[in-house]
């Protein structure tokens, strides 16, 4: 056995989760710090299972397996695209389904974070709370967009036609970005609008393409980008629906940041 | 059949049942001893399964294993009314049969019986204490009036004797 002889016995109580208090944290310590520890802890959860497989009983009742089904059913798989879900027809549908976006974009980064955490314990306690606290902070800052009570007001000049807007949610540190479009003209066929990040220095990026719905309203869900790139604002540009690596034709919206 | 699980086939779900429900089931009933307590784990095992099939690293140990395991975590958060102790993703379990056949499964099932059998009883109980009812060493110990290092070597050494048994 690879494992170290005086953790020995600790280490079997910890693989049974018998293992308690000071003990147990002692224990995750010392494996934090040891590979061949871990290893044995392997071990011996599978000697743990070889006992649960070794129970006997009688068959679960025949109703259990439907009600499985049944609660499987009502839990379809979500599809890995979520750009052609959004069907109603207001601001307040488009930022609702935003948020959504938002959140299964920062979920996924969440997620992605913690997988790497998982590397030694002890960071990954303390970048969890962290993890949390952001995570908190998210659905504090997002309550009005994503709550159903939330009253939604599009404030325009008397009389005024509405005018093409767009709203871009940029998180640099994730490299996510999520863009709302409103009251775009409709373009001809084979064109598309292109969003750019505008960097502080250097040429545009390229930030995703969109075609308006009937309704005039376009979205982008984090495109691919960069890492690290800092926005000094974002633009947008007629071209080819395919997008271009470089923008061809003349800025037709401009945002400043906010 | 995970792979599928992975891509949203809810038959996979339906076969994977048919497969392994039985060793679910009778983990969550040995530890709870009620058989309805035993059906709601059972419900949210082969849930958790299908709302992340990622958990399970095929790489690592088999499907059977490691539902058993979960089944016996879950139980056991159930019986000391806890919220799940233990994320999925944490629980890595090495086994080397391959148990993957129902026929398999009982062979094996009939081994680790005859060798937790042959087991000296002291050494028995405080395994399936520790493992089935979810009791800590400290209070094993308390049960028995035994000292706390017995324990210990008690239950390291059963799961060793398990371990051989499987390695001839």
């Amino acid at each position: 056995m690879s494992t170290h002889e005086q953790f020995a016995d600790d280490l079997a109580l910890y693989a049974v989760d018998a293992l308690t208090g000071e003990d147990r944290a002692a224990m995750e310590t010392h494996l934090a710090g040891c590979s061949a520890c871990r290893v044995e802890l392997e071990q011996l959860r599978g000697d743990g299972a070889l006992l649960a497989l070794s129970t006997l009983g009688p068959k679960p009742p025949q109703r259990a397996r439907q009600r499985l089904l049944d609660a499987v059913a009502k839990e379809p798989r979500v599809p890995a695209s979520v750009a052609q879900t959004e069907t109603r027809r207001s601001w307040w549908g488009v930022l609702g389904w935003a948020a959504t976006a938002a959140a299964i974009v920062f979920a996924a980064s969440l997620w992605k974070e913690n997988a790497a955490l998982k590397q030694t314990l002890a960071s990954a306690n303390a970048q969890a709370m962290q993890s949390a606290r952001e995570l908190e902070d998210i659905r504090r800052i997002a309550a009005p967009i994503i709550e159903p009570e939330a009253q939604v007001v599009t404030v325009v000049a008397l009389k005024a036609q509405p005018q093409p807007g767009g709203k871009a949610f940029y998180l640099r540190s994730r490299g996510s970005l999520v863009f709302l479009a409103t009251n775009m003209p409709p373009l001809p066929p084979n064109k598309a609008y292109e969003l750019w990040l505008i960097p502080k220095q250097g040429a545009a990026i390229a930030a995703g393409v969109f075609k308006p719905d009937a309704n005039g309203r376009g979205t982008v869900i984090n495109p691919p980008l960069p890492p690290g790139a800092e926005a000094k604002t974002f633009a947008i540009t007629v071209e080819n629906e395919a997008g271009s690596p470089v923008p061809t034709s003349p800025v037709v919206m401009i945002g400043a940041g906010e | 059949m995970v792979t599928a699980l992975k891509a949203g086939d809810q038959s996979a779900v339906a076969q994977l049942y048919d497969r392994y429900s039985s060793v679910v089931y009778a983990v969550a009933l040995r530890v709870l001893g009620d058989t309805g307590a035993a059906e709601d784990v059972l419900q949210e095992v082969f849930l958790q399964l299908w709302r992340n099939p990622a958990a399970f690293d095929a790489a690592r140990g088999t499907l059977g294993s490691w539902l058993a395991v979960i089944a016996r975590h879950r139980a056991i958060d159930f019986l000391r009314k806890r919220k799940p102790e233990t994320d999925l993703e944490d629980v890595i379990v090495s086994v080397s049969p391959d148990l993957a056949r129902e026929a398999d499964r009982s062979r094996a099932a009939e081994k680790v019986r005859g060798v937790i059998g042959a087991m000296p009883p002291p050494q028995r109980s405080a395994l399936e204490m520790a493992y089935f009812e979810g009791l800590s060493h400290s209070e094993i110990a308390g049960k028995t009036g035994e000292p706390l290092g017995t324990i210990k070597t008690r239950i390291r050494t059963g799961l060793m004797t398990l371990r051989k048994a499987f390695q001839t």
